[in-house]
Formats: structure tokens, sequence, C-alpha cells
């Protein structure tokens, strides 16, 4: 392959940005995820002007209409649109997914590069401090921590956002840590420190661009988890609170419906499944390029073509 | 200060630092565990009382709870009953937690163990298959399929299963639990679908692990040298390569194990199962706070103790690991 070739020569700096989004847009799969999740995108910004109907528009003499010409996705045990209903619930979820994994990222990098930059040498206690309370963090599994900080702050939107923000920091600073760790020791670095460069210049110049790689693959995956985790925290009645329509809570009130009215328990978990699968397949694309060794070896198979 | 003979061994030295970090993460645990009650904004008596409140009722419950002594006694209170097994009454209803806790424990471990069961009969095939064609339309059929399997929220797969099986089908119990040693028959029937529900989502995330140490196995050098010195494949392939592959399959058979067994809170609701999770739930809607410290802490405890029981298995069985 000419253009992969090419994205070897450090003149064309250019070409090499290009040839890593041709290669993800050669993955049939990853192009499939990445328009599904524009698509959602679009659903979610505009969710409150596209829904037919409006989310509590309650019509109990239309109650459990399977799916039809007015009403596509049917209505529900109060005659709301189900349709409606969806689609601003998937507003709710990428906008509780984006905020939280925002917080995590920010956060999780800052005290990764922090302590893998520190690790071993003046400051390096702070390391030590750091990474033991992720390891801590680590020894609850997700959703029970989720569900110890809801504890605390009681259940809603913000205490949503704030519970997965913090659940899936530890793993972006070990990612940032792992990263930065090998970065440090880079010639490039030991060069830029010896001209009189500062450790906030450094970290900024050469530090963070250099470990983004794992770390987008890492974003887009926990997003997939953080859509995951809002839906089973949202089942569980301690998410996003009524009126406020939850695809977690629509399932959790299909439960008394499933084989009256199917379509109450399938479209919301639809919605889920399907975000869910474009955010992983699409990290799965992401890890593929944006990973040396995959790349060399999907590089490597092309040419023997 | 000369390290005492008996750790001079790699291997008992190992085993020896893991059990101090474990240790250390266990306080961790404890701390946080403890300031969790202390975090809450407000009063968390008076907020676990809610209706019920008078001014006796709130001065036994602080006192009871030992929330009335200043906050250093408190915390060493609190580490030295934790440490000999007194977690506390419940807030609710009095009861001794810990005693609450055992109760709970078979249930959640049933449905752990069934799970992961689950999981490695469909994970271990699937991977080591998958890894073997690596780059074929069928490693992509396997790959994708776990994908699939990942994406699917557990709750919902959950609820489908019960409308399929037990409401229409009418084959399976919609919910409930039998204790395996009084009813085995009842407890099998009872543990099909939750543990389906667990074990196949745990599946589509082993299946990719095991795929992943297949691979890596495969590109060592020793693999390289076995298939050049003209053995069989078949030889190499379960010889020298999945055999290999057991070790980090083993650590992630772990680590998913005590994944499950706190994670498994949304399918224990789902399915009316009377473990750990469902009681967490119950626990956080009514604000018992001792109740949620307390399986909080034996949950974390058992993820550590689990993940410290594989290191330690896999230092006996890797002597790189040891001697690294």
């Amino acid at each position: 392959m000419t253009e992969t070739r090419q994205g070897v020569s450090p003149a064309n700096r250019d070409s090499i940005r290009v040839t890593s989004w041709r290669l993800l847009a050669l993955n049939p799969l990853t192009l499939v995820s990445a328009v599904v999740l524009v698509t959602v995108g679009v659903v979610a910004v505009s969710a409150k002007w596209i829904a037919p109907y409006g989310i509590n528009d309650v019509d109990v003499p239309n109650a459990l209409q399977a799916p039809n010409g007015t009403h596509w996705f049917g209505t529900d045990e109060l005659g709301r649109d189900v349709l409606s209903r969806v689609l601003v619930a998937v507003q709710a979820s990428m906008r509780i997914a984006v905020t939280s994994v925002t917080f995590a990222v920010v956060v999780g990098v800052m005290v990764g590069v922090v302590a893998g930059y520190f690790a071993g040498r003046k400051g390096g206690w702070l390391d030590t401090v750091l990474m033991r309370v992720v390891d801590v963090m680590f020894a609850f599994p997700v959703l029970l921590l989720a569900l110890a900080i809801v504890a605390i702050l009681g259940p809603g939107v913000g205490t949503t956002i704030l519970a997965i923000g913090i659940v899936y920091t530890p793993i972006f600073a070990r990612v940032a840590r792992a990263g930065t760790l090998s970065v440090r020791t880079e010639p490039y670095v030991a060069v830029s420190r010896a001209m009189g460069s500062g450790d906030l210049y450094i970290i900024r110049r050469h530090i963070l661009p250099n470990i983004s790689g794992p770390l987008i693959v890492q974003t887009s995956l926990s997003l997939a988890f953080a859509i995951l985790s809002e839906a089973a925290l949202s089942f569980l009645g301690l998410g996003i609170q009524p009126p406020q329509p939850s695809l977690g809570r629509m399932i959790f009130d299909s439960q008394g419906f499933v084989t009256m009215a199917w379509w109450m328990a399938v479209f919301p978990g639809v919605a889920i499944f399907v975000i869910v699968l474009a955010f992983n397949l699409f990290g799965d694309g992401l890890r593929d390029v944006l990973d040396p060794k995959q790349r060399s070896a999907i590089e490597a198979r092309r040419r023997e073509r | 200060m000369a390290a005492p003979s008996v750790l001079t061994h790699p291997a008992l030295r190992f085993v020896a630092l893991r059990l101090l970090y474990s240790a250390v993460v266990l306080f961790g645990v404890l701390v946080l565990v403890f300031a969790l009650v202390h975090l809450v904004p407000g009063d968390p008596v008076r907020i676990a009382l809610g209706t019920r409140y008078t001014p006796e009722a709130y001065e036994a419950l602080r006192g009871a709870s030992g929330l009335d002594r200043p906050i250093v006694p408190q915390f060493f209170g609190y580490l030295g009953s934790a440490l000999t097994g007194d977690l506390g009454v419940s807030f609710r209803n009095g009861n001794p937690v810990t005693v609450t806790l055992l109760e709970r424990l078979p249930a959640t471990l049933s449905l752990g163990f069934a799970g992961i069961t689950i999981a490695l009969v469909i994970a271990l095939p699937a991977g080591i298959f998958s890894a073997l064609r690596e780059g074929r339309v069928s490693d992509a059929i396997v790959r994708i399929t776990s994908q699939f399997g990942v994406s699917i929220p557990d709750f919902w797969m959950g609820i489908l299963l019960i409308a399929v099986f037990s409401t229409t089908l009418g084959w399976l119990p919609t919910s409930g639990y039998r204790p395996l040693f009084d009813d085995p028959a009842g407890w099998l029937r009872h543990i099909i679908l939750p543990g389906l529900t667990v074990g196949l989502v745990a599946a589509a995330i082993m299946t990719r692990y095991v795929r992943a140490a297949v691979l890596e196995v495969a590109a060592m050098g020793y693999v390289r040298t076995a298939r050049s010195k003209g053995l069989p494949p078949r030889v190499v392939t379960f010889r020298h390569t999945v055999r290999n592959a057991l070790v980090p399959i083993l650590t992630i058979t772990g680590i998913q194990l005590a994944t499950l067994l706190g994670g498994v809170i949304v399918v224990e609701v789902v399915f009316a199962w009377p473990g750990l999770g469902r009681l967490v739930y119950n626990a956080v809607a009514a604000r018992d706070y001792p109740l949620i410290q307390g399986a909080v802490l034996l949950i974390a405890a058992l993820f550590l103790l689990i993940n410290l029981l594989v290191d330690v298995l896999y230092a006996v069985v890797d002597p790189r690991i040891r001697l690294a």
C-alpha cells in the first residue's frame, strides 16, 4: 500500500495523519460505528425537537399500543409514546456519559501524568500516595463504588455523573502513568530538559501528545461502560429520576408488561445496546490504528494481499 | 538489616510482599468505608431515621453506632471491631451486620461460581479457536459476537430471558433462590437464568482475554522453535501454546470472578436473588449505613483475597514471576 509507506517518512507529518484516518475508515466496522455514533450525537442534541410527542403526554385510552404508524415504537402503560421517550432518554444518557467521562479523563490524566513523571525521583512520594489511592479504588467493583457514592450523596443526575466520573478515574490514571513512565525516558525528553525546559512545558509539549493514543482508545471504551453504568443506576432507581425518562428506568418499568408489551422492554434496551456496541467497536478500531504494534500487523497483512 | 532467613526464598518473599501489599490496600479500603458515613452531607442518623425520627430513637441509634464519640477513637473503635468481625448493627432492624452478610453470602457465591463456570465453558474454546484462526472470517465472527455480548446490559438480558423461558415457555422459575444443600434440584432450576445472564456477559469479556493470551504466547520464540523442529501442529498448539496461555487466563478468571461477586447487584435485583448485591441495593435505598459499610467492606475484602490467591497461584505456576 503506497499510502501506508508514505506515512513512515518523517518529513510528511500530515500524511501520517491522513493515513491514520484512512486506515480507520478502511475498517468497515469502525466506519459503521462512527456513522452510528454521529447519528446518535445528532439525535441526542436534537431530541427535544425531533421527538414526535411530549415525553409525558399521558393518553390512557391509547395505552399499551403495539408499534404502528402513529407510534413507531408503540406506547407504554400510560399511553406515552415510547419513541419520544427513548429519544429524550438517549440525550440524557449521552449527556451523563460524556460529562462523567470528561471528568474521569481530566482528573485521571492529571493524576497519572504527575505520578508517572515524578515516579522514582524527587517528588516520588506523590507517585506512591496517588497510586496506592488508585489501588484502593480498584478494590471496589465499579457498580458497588457507584452505589456507595449514591449512598453518600443521594440519588440524582448530579450524583450519577460524579459517581461514574470517580469510578472511571483510576483507569485513566493507570493508562496515563504507564504512558508517562515510558515516554519520559525518551531521548527527546532528556534533550528538552538539558535545554532548560521546565517540568510543565515538558509535560505539555512532549508527554501529553505522546501518551494520547491509548487515552483516546480508553475514552471510547469508557463511554461505552459509562452508558451501561448509567443505565444500571437508573434501572435501580438511583440515577435519572422520573418524570425525566431514562433508558434504564424504562426497562425497569417494562418488567410487569414484558409478555403483553414487548416493545416497552425491547426498544430502550436496543438503544443502549446499539450505542454501547458502537463505542466499543469504535474504540477497538481506534486501538488497531493508534497502537503501533497492532498497526504494523495490519499494515503487514495489507501488504501481503 | 538482613532479611529473615525464611524470606530469602524468592517465592516466599513474593508471597510475603503480596500479603503486605494486600494489607495496605485493605487498610485503605477500611478508611474509605469508615469515611463513607462521615461524608454524608447532614446527619446520617437523622437521614436514616427519616419519618421515624424521635429524639429518643435518635440518641439510641447514635449511641449504638458509636457516632457520638470523637472521630479518632471512633475510627480505632471501628477498626478494632471490624478486625474481630463485628461490623455494627443495622440502622433499620438492629440485627448484627456480620450475621446478615453471612446469611447472604452463599447465594452470591452460588451465582458467582455458576456465572464463572458458564463463562469459562464458552470463553475457553471460543477464545482459543479465535486466536488460532487470527485474521480469518471465523476469528472476526467470534470477536464481533463477543463485542455484542460485552455491549448488552445484563439487566436487560435477564428480563428478556425471563420473558422467554419463564413467562412464555414456563420452563424455569422467574425468580427466587433455593439453598444448594437443602434442595439441589430447586437450586439448579433457580440458578440457570441468573447464572446465564451473569455468565454470558462474563464469557464475552473473557473470550477477548483468552484470545489475547493465546496470541501472545503464539508469538513467543519457543513456539517458533517447536514448530521449526517439526513437531505436529496439534502438539505445538496444545502443549506449547495453549498450555502456557493458561497462566494469564488463570489471572483473568480470578479477576473476573472477583468482579462478578461484587458486580451482580443488578442481576440479583432482577431475579430477586437474596445475595449481597440485592442487600447493598436495599441498604442504599433505605440509607442503612452500617449495612452498606459492612457489605462494601466484605465485597472489597473478597476482591482482594481472590486477587491475592491468584497472584500466589501465578507465582507457583510460573517461575518467571517469582524470580523477576
